[in-house]
């Protein structure tokens, strides 16, 4: 989980560093120092335009961080509401109505509705963040009405419904913070998949456009170079990875940190 | 004494058949109501995600530089001057008779194209699932075996890896490796099935960049699948009375532990199925995903359309064919 969160933590520092400074200047082109491998001035070495590919990296995690994050909080944002909406009627045509959408949203395959949105309403991030956050609805959904529904049949919550609170009010007060673990634990999951997603899209050219960087373009650009500089490919692939890794370790940390039982199951 | 007693029995498990053959088909019809329900509204969701192109179909698919009796003709042609749920209703109409359209942009009919792309991406998704389960069965089982010691650890740690990674990136790197470093494989391209062993060479690479991560995350599933069921009562009895933790393991922990691996591979052929829209770009193959590509670069929205259509379609037939088999597999299920 240490390693998870510092992993993490090193992409996000990456990106926040990237606002106010970066090792070099990537509008800045030298085709003279083309493709060069790793040095002391490089350290990632360079990419097919003399661009430093430390300072590319730097600047695709803020992309693939923001893609990611705001995904997750779109997902986040209507999923939960409706999971909470859909446990408060349990049983009821609500429930059902609810459930079956997850069910149908779960049915497309989400990286060809991703490709078609960016594709129908043309290749931008914004555009990658709204496919990618869709197909993160029904996940917290989901979630959110698998962790309510036990917490509805317990005593606090009968008690605070002959208290006189609407459903409305316990959904908030009372069911919400007790499902809170869960919903941290499958943020982290969910926004490691928005990295995966967004290097996807990015790589097929549906992400953000040039000349911003990204980790998946640059894999892209790299592909056809990969023969004569390896390093090109290899470092935001690197960087996908190891965050990718950190996140889904940190996920699983705080899931075994935030809930004791399954310190004695495992 | 004893005869009669065999007799009994056996008219006794004939009618305990017959009442879950009933309640099988109850449960088949249902699902079946549930599945044409779906394809209804996944077919209506994809209509109106195209219906919301920018401007209309016809001058999307034009482009900007196209004379307005251009547009005209193609609205025509697409019958995009009739009300929108009339065109609907042809378009479900012409699928139900297995009439995809046509495509703008080669002027074929989309079946035979589809058909001709599913070639490739089946066979590949097929191998892809194959290889996938291959490796992450044993690892799986090897895992829940030595649970908390320094192999499963090892294990877990690789699978961590395995999900951690995109797969074009991982095919990118097979590439340098075993066609570009090796000249084993090829590096893309897909010769056609007049040459067998070339196709299935060229689909050696794509089918392992999509299957370690799958099997990464099948393996995890079967593993913790496993050390649920083995911490169940009647695998202490099957200990108890003699059997190795080994044979526990293989005649009654794996069986039961299939279950949440069955569903983990139905959603996954799905994805293996559609999601190779990445891979396929990488090795150039001429797939179902690389038809959807090109045709929205092309801006073929009828092609679009109708093959997203299928794609779902399929999604929802192996879930659909995955839920039966479950109740097939577990007499519990069917009542839900």
């Amino acid at each position: 989980m240490i390693l998870g969160a510092a992993l993490a933590g090193l992409a996000l520092i990456a990106a926040v560093l990237s606002f106010a400074w970066t090792p070099h200047d990537i509008t800045q082109l030298a085709i003279a120092d083309r493709l060069q491998p790793p040095s002391a001035a490089h350290p990632f070495g360079t990419d097919h335009f003399g661009r430093d590919i430390l300072s590319m990296v730097m600047l695709g995690a803020r992309v693939s961080i923001a893609v990611a994050l705001v995904a997750v909080g779109i997902g986040a944002g209507v999923g939960v509401p409706l999971g909470l909406l859909a446990a408060a009627h349990r049983g009821g045509w609500l429930d059902d109505l609810v459930m079956r959408g997850n069910d149908l949203i779960f049915a497309f395959p989400s990286l060809v509705i991703a490709i078609l949105i960016t594709a129908v309403f043309g290749p931008s991030a914004l555009n990658a963040i709204i496919a990618i956050g869709i197909f993160n609805i029904p996940v917290f959904a989901r979630v959110t009405r698998g962790g309510a529904l036990p917490i509805w049949t317990l005593d606090y919550i009968r008690a605070a419904e002959v208290s006189g609170k609407g459903t409305a009010l316990i959904s908030l007060q009372h069911i919400l913070p007790n499902i809170a673990n869960l919903l941290i634990v499958q943020g982290t999951i969910q926004f490691s998949l928005g990295i995966l997603a967004e290097a996807a899209l990015s790589y097929v050219g549906l992400g953000a456009q040039p000349p911003t960087p990204s980790w998946g373009r640059m894999l892209a650009e790299a592909q056809t170079m990969v023969t004569l500089a390896p390093h090109v490919a290899i470092i935001p692939g690197l960087c996908i990875v190891l965050t990718v890794l950190g996140l889904n370790l940190l996920g699983d940390g705080l899931r075994d940190a935030l809930d004791p039982r399954l310190k004695v199951a495992r | 004494m004893i005869a009669r007693r065999t007799a009994g029995a056996t008219r006794f498990t004939a009618a305990r058949r017959r009442i879950s053959v009933g309640v099988m088909l109850r449960y088949v019809l249902r699902r079946m109501i549930s599945l044409g329900l779906s394809l209804l509204v996944a077919s209506a969701l994809i209509f109106s995600v195209v219906e919301l192109v920018p401007g209309d179909p016809a001058s999307f698919m034009l482009g900007t530089g196209a004379q307005p009796e251009t547009v005209a003709a193609l609205r025509q042609q697409m019958g995009l001057d009739q009300p929108l749920p009339l065109r609907y209703a042809a378009w479900v109409g012409a699928l139900l008779q297995g009439d995809l359209g046509q495509s703008f942009t080669y002027k074929t009919p989309i079946g035979g194209m589809i058909l001709e792309r599913m070639q490739v991406s089946l066979p590949l998704a097929l191998m892809a699932l194959t290889l996938a389960a291959a490796i992450a069965f044993p690892v799986g089982i090897y895992a829940a075996a030595r649970r908390g010691k320094a192999g499963d650890a090892a294990v877990m740690g690789g699978t961590q890896l395995g999900i951690a990674l995109p797969n074009f990136w991982f095919a990118m790197l097979l590439v340098l490796l075993f066609a570009v470093k090796l000249r084993w494989l090829p590096a893309g391209g897909f010769p056609g099935w007049s040459q067998p062993d070339a196709a299935l060479r060229s689909l050696i690479l794509p089918a392992v960049a999509l299957a370690l991560p799958q099997a990464a995350i099948l393996a995890r599933v079967l593993r913790s699948a496993l050390i649920e069921t083995q911490g169940q009562d009647y695998i202490r009895t099957a200990r108890a009375k003699g059997l190795t933790a080994g044979q526990t393991l293989r005649r009654h922990a794996l069986r039961n532990a299939l279950i949440p691996v069955l569903t983990i591979m139905g959603m996954q052929f799905s994805f293996l199925l559609a999601g190779a829209i990445i891979i396929e770009n990488v090795f150039y193959l001429p797939g179902l995903g690389r038809l959807i590509f090109q045709a929205i670069s092309q801006r073929d929205l009828i092609v679009v359309q109708s093959a997203v259509l299928v794609l779902v379609a399929a999604v929802i037939a192996v879930t659909f064919l995955v839920d039966l088999a479950y109740a097939a597999v577990d007499p519990r299920l069917r009542n839900r």
